[in-house]
C-alpha cells in the first residue's frame, strides 16, 4: 500500500540499526524521550526496540492526551454528562478512562447519554437534531486537536447554535516538556519531538530545549522508519556535540506551523493561569480555556461544574511513568492490579499510553537484530 | 465470582490480589530489591532480571480465575475480546459448568446412541441488516453452519428464532428469509423448527435472529484448539477483515467509501475437502468477532503454546488495510464471516494449503505462522517492519454489532 509500506521497509531498518549502533560511544548510556504517545504506540506496535542497541533507552513522555487528564476533570465531565438534558460527546479514547465512579462506558451502561464521535464537528449534528437537549463536547488533547475544537466553536457561532458547548481540557505541550527538563529525577540526552503537535505549532517552540538546555530535538513522523531515522539524527547530533532542532517530518510539519489553525485557536481559546496534569501536578499556563468572547460555548460557565480535586489512587504511579522516571513495568501495580481491562491509571487506558502499549505489544523478552549489537559488545 | 462492587472498591480488591501475587514471588519483589540492593551491589543483568520477574508475575495474574468487575453489562462484553471471555468464564461457565461445555469450542460434541453429534447456537444483531455481500439472514445461516463445520461435523438441521420490532417492514422480513432459504440450500441444511416474538417499537432494532444447528461427526474426527503442539503450522483460508470493514462502512458514519463486501459464506465444503486431504488437522475455527487475533489467542491459551505469526504472510485486501489504517484498527481483530483458521501438523502444511486453495473459498489461503513451545500462552507477531510484538486479546469494542 503506497505511503505506508515504504515507511515500514525492513531492509532500510536494518541499515539504520547498523548506523545507529556505530554511533554509540562504548560504555555510554543514552536516554531519549519520545514526547508523544503516538510515537510510543508505533514503537511497540512495530517492535522498533528490536533495532536499538542495549545502550539506548527510549523514555516515554507525557504526550498522551488521555493520560494527563486528572481524575477530578473526569468526574466533572461525568457530572455534566449526567444532567438530564445533556448529550455528552467524546472521542473513543476517553470512554474507558476511570473517574472515581467508573468510566464513561460504565455511565453509558447506567443510562447516561454519552456518544462517541470521530470529529468534534459531529457534535453539531447532534445539537441540530436535538434542539431540546444540550450537547457538550468533552474536548481533550494537545495543540493537535485544539484546532478542530476551535473550528467547531466557530461553526456553531456562525450557525447560531445555542445548545452546544465545550468542556475544554486542551493542554499545551511546551510547559510539560519544560516541567520534565526542570525535574531533577531524570537525565535525558535528547527528544524525539511530537510530530502531530508540530504540524500546528511548528518547530520553533522547541528551540529553547536546544539552546537553553543543550539537548537535541528531532521532530519525527509516526511510521517506524520515521522514528528510527529520528533516533539516528539524534545520535548523530550527540556524537558531533551539537544540540539543534531538526525536522525529520518535513513532509508534513512546516517550520513555522499552521498559522490558520493557530489563529482559530487564538480566536476561541486562551491560556489558563494554571491547570492540573495527572502525575505532573499543577503547571502554569499549560492549558487552554474557552475565550470570554465565546462564553456562550463554555460548559464551565453554562453549568455548575463541581471542580473537585480528586487524588489519584495511592498505588497508581502514572505520574512517574508520564515523566519517564519509571518504565511501565516498574510501576507497582502494572499488569496485576492494573491492566487494560481494569485500568487504575490513565496510562493503561489509551492506546497511546505507555503502559497500555507495553502491556499489549511489548510484554515479552526481546531479541535484538544483529545490526543493533554494538561492535564493542560483540563476541 | 465478584460482582456488584461500586466505585473504587474493586481497586482495593485488585490491590489485595496484587499483594498476594507479589508475596508469592520466588524472590523479593523487584522494587524492594532495588532499594535493598543499593549501588555497587547490582546483580549481573539487573534490568533484564527485574523485568522478567514482572513478566512472570503478570503471567500468573493472567492465569487467575476471571472476575467480572463491572456492575453492569457494557458494549465490551459483546466484543468477542477479553471482556466477553471474562463474562463467559465467570458467569456462564460458572453457572452451567459441565464437561461438554468446558472446552468452550464453537460447537459441543455429543454422544447420542451410536452417533456423535455437534450442537451449536448463535444470535445475530448486525446493524445495518442489509449490507454489501449479504444480510442478517444469510449471516445467521452461515454463522451456525460454520460453527458446525469447523467442529468437523456435517451440518444437517437448523432452528430459526426471530425477535421482531413492532413496525418492522414485512417486505424486509421476506427478503431476509429468502436469503436464509438460499443460504441453507447452498450449505445443504434445512431449517426444521423456529420461533417468533414481537416486541414494542423501540425495544429492539428491527430484527434479531437466533439460529441453532446440529450436525453429525465422523467418529475419528476430534478437533480442538487444545490439541495444537509445537511444530504445527497455522493457516487462514483467505483475506481477513472483509466483513467487519464492510459493516463499518455500510453504516455510513465514517464518510469513507471502499469497494469491499462481506465474505459471508458457508465453509462446510472447504472444511470437508481439507479433512479429506489432511489427516493431521488439529483444530479449525471460523474467525468471526474478535478476528484472527482472538482465535490465535484461544489456541495459545488452550494448548499452552506460543503462536508465532508473520504479518507479511497474512492476506488482507488493500481496501481493508487502507480503511483499517485510517481508522486505527488492526485487521487482525476485524471480523470475518467466511474465513477459518486451521492448525495442522507442520509436516502437512503444504498439503493443507493445497487442499484449501483447491476450493473456491480458499483460493487465497496462506500459511501465516507456526506453533512453538515458548513463550507459552502468548501470540507474537513478526511485523513487516522486522520487529516483534505481542498480539493480545482486544480490550473494548471498536465495532459493536458486527454479526
Amino acid at each position: 500500500m503506497r505511503f505506508v509500506d515504504e515507511f515500514r521497509d525492513a531492509d532500510k531498518a536494518h541499515a539504520l540499526a547498523a548506523k545507529i549502533a556505530a554511533l554509540c560511544e562504548p560504555g555510554r548510556q543514552y536516554k531519549l524521550m519520545e514526547v508523544c504517545g503516538g510515537h510510543t504506540h508505533t514503537i511497540y506496535k512495530h517492535g522498533l526496540e528490536d533495532y536499538l542497541p542495549e545502550s539506548i533507552t527510549l523514555v516515554h513522555g507525557p504526550g498522551c492526551p488521555v493520560c494527563v487528564i486528572p481524575m477530578g476533570r473526569v468526574d466533572d465531565a461525568m457530572h455534566l454528562a449526567s444532567q438530564p438534558d445533556v448529550i455528552m460527546t467524546s472521542f473513543g479514547d476517553m470512554m474507558r478512562v476511570p473517574g472515581s465512579n467508573g468510566s464513561f462506558f460504565d455511565a453509558k451502561a447506567r443510562g447516561t447519554d454519552i456518544r462517541m464521535v470521530y470529529s468534534p464537528l459531529d457534535s453539531l449534528k447532534f445539537a441540530r437534531a436535538n434542539p431540546d437537549r444540550r450537547v457538550v463536547f468533552m474536548a481533550i488533547g494537545f495543540e493537535t486537536t485544539a484546532p478542530s475544537t476551535a473550528m467547531t466553536m466557530l461553526r456553531a457561532k456562525a450557525e447560531g447554535l445555542t445548545n452546544f458547548s465545550v468542556f475544554c481540557n486542551h493542554v499545551t505541550i511546551i510547559p510539560a516538556i519544560k516541567a520534565i527538563l526542570d525535574s531533577p529525577d531524570l537525565r535525558l540526552d535528547g527528544f524525539i519531538g511530537p510530530g502531530h503537535v508540530s504540524t500546528v505549532i511548528g518547530c520553533r517552540p522547541y528551540e529553547f530545549i536546544a539552546n537553553s538546555y543543550g539537548k537535541p530535538v528531532v521532530v519525527a513522523g509516526f511510521e517506524p522508519l520515521d522514528i528510527l531515522q529520528s533516533i539516528y539524527m539524534l545520535m548523530l547530533q550527540l556524537s558531533q556535540g551539537r544540540s539543534e532542532v531538526e525536522n525529520q517530518y518535513s513532509r508534513v510539519v512546516p517550520w513555522n506551523g499552521n498559522l490558520v489553525a493557530l489563529k482559530a485557536i487564538g480566536e476561541t481559546m486562551e491560556l489558563r493561569p494554571y491547570f492540573e496534569w495527572r502525575g505532573l501536578g499543577f503547571i502554569s499556563h499549560s492549558a487552554l480555556k474557552v475565550r470570554e468572547s465565546y462564553a456562550d460555548f463554555d460548559a464551565e460557565l453554562l453549568f455548575d461544574v463541581p471542580g473537585v480535586r480528586v487524588a489519584d489512587p495511592k498505588a497508581c504511579q502514572c505520574g512517574e511513568v508520564l515523566k519517564g522516571v519509571l518504565k511501565p513495568w516498574e510501576c507497582k501495580v502494572f499488569g496485576t492490579a492494573c491492566t487494560p481491562e481494569t485500568p487504575i491509571g490513565t496510562c493503561m487506558v489509551s492506546p497511546e499510553g505507555a503502559c497500555a502499549a507495553y502491556y499489549n505489544y511489548g510484554r515479552m523478552t526481546r531479541k535484538r537484530v544483529p545490526e543493533a549489537i554494538e561492535l564493542s559488545s560483540r563476541p | 465470582m465478584t460482582t456488584g462492587q461500586t466505585g473504587q472498591d474493586w481497586i482495593t480488591q485488585a490491590l489485595h490480589e496484587h499483594e498476594a501475587l507479589a508475596s508469592s514471588d520466588p524472590t523479593t519483589p523487584p522494587h524492594e530489591r532495588r532499594e535493598q540492593g543499593g549501588a555497587g551491589h547490582r546483580p549481573e543483568h539487573p534490568v533484564a532480571d527485574r523485568e522478567q520477574q514482572v513478566l512472570d508475575r503478570i503471567d500468573r495474574a493472567r492465569r487467575r480465575r476471571p472476575k467480572v468487575r463491572e456492575e453492569r453489562i457494557t458494549m465490551s462484553h459483546g466484543s468477542g475480546g477479553k471482556a466477553t471471555q471474562t463474562l463467559i468464564e465467570a458467569v456462564f461457565l460458572d453457572a452451567f459448568r459441565n464437561p461438554l461445555l468446558e472446552p468452550l469450542e464453537d460447537a459441543a460434541r455429543l454422544e447420542v446412541g451410536e452417533a456423535t453429534m455437534a450442537l451449536t447456537t448463535d444470535s445475530f444483531v448486525v446493524s445495518p441488516l442489509f449490507f454489501p455481500g449479504g444480510n442478517i439472514g444469510d449471516l445467521a445461516v452461515n454463522g451456525t453452519v460454520n460453527d458446525l463445520a469447523v467442529a468437523g461435523a456435517t451440518p444437517l438441521y437448523l432452528t430459526a428464532g426471530f425477535i421482531l420490532e413492532e413496525g418492522f417492514p414485512v417486505a424486509d422480513l421476506i427478503r431476509i428469509t429468502e436469503s436464509m432459504r438460499d443460504a441453507a440450500a447452498a450449505a445443504g441444511v434445512r431449517v426444521v423448527t423456529g420461533d417468533t416474538k414481537v416486541v414494542e417499537k423501540g425495544k429492539a432494532d428491527g430484527c434479531y435472529i437466533n439460529t441453532a444447528g446440529v450436525g453429525v461427526l465422523r467418529r475419528e474426527v476430534n478437533l480442538g484448539v487444545a490439541q495444537a503442539r509445537p511444530g504445527d503450522a497455522v493457516l487462514v483460508s483467505g483475506p481477513i477483515g472483509d466483513h467487519g470493514v464492510t459493516i463499518m462502512l455500510a453504516r455510513g458514519e465514517l464518510d469513507i467509501e471502499a469497494d469491499v463486501q462481506s465474505d459471508t459464506a458457508a465453509l462446510d465444503g472447504l472444511v470437508a475437502g481439507l479433512l479429506r486431504a489432511v489427516p493431521g488437522v488439529r483444530a479449525l475455527r471460523d474467525a468471526t468477532r474478535g478476528g484472527v487475533a482472538t482465535i490465535l489467542n484461544e489456541i495459545a491459551k488452550a494448548a499452552n503454546v506460543a503462536v508465532v505469526a508473520t504479518e507479511e504472510a497474512i492476506p488482507v485486501r488493500t481496501e481493508v488495510r487502507g480503511a483499517a489504517e485510517l481508522l486505527g484498527i488492526d485487521p487482525m481483530y476485524v471480523a470475518c464471516e467466511g474465513r477459518l483458521v486451521a492448525v495442522v501438523d507442520g509436516g502437512q502444511a503444504d498439503q493443507a494449503l493445497a487442499a484449501l486453495r483447491a476450493h473456491p473459498l480458499g483460493e487465497q489461503a496462506a500459511i501465516i505462522g507456526e506453533i512453538t513451545a515458548e513463550p507459552p500462552g502468548l501470540v507474537t507477531l513478526k511485523t513487516v517492519f522486522g520487529g516483534t510484538r505481542i498480539v493480545d486479546l482486544l480490550v473494548g469494542d471498536p465495532l459493536p454489532r458486527i454479526c
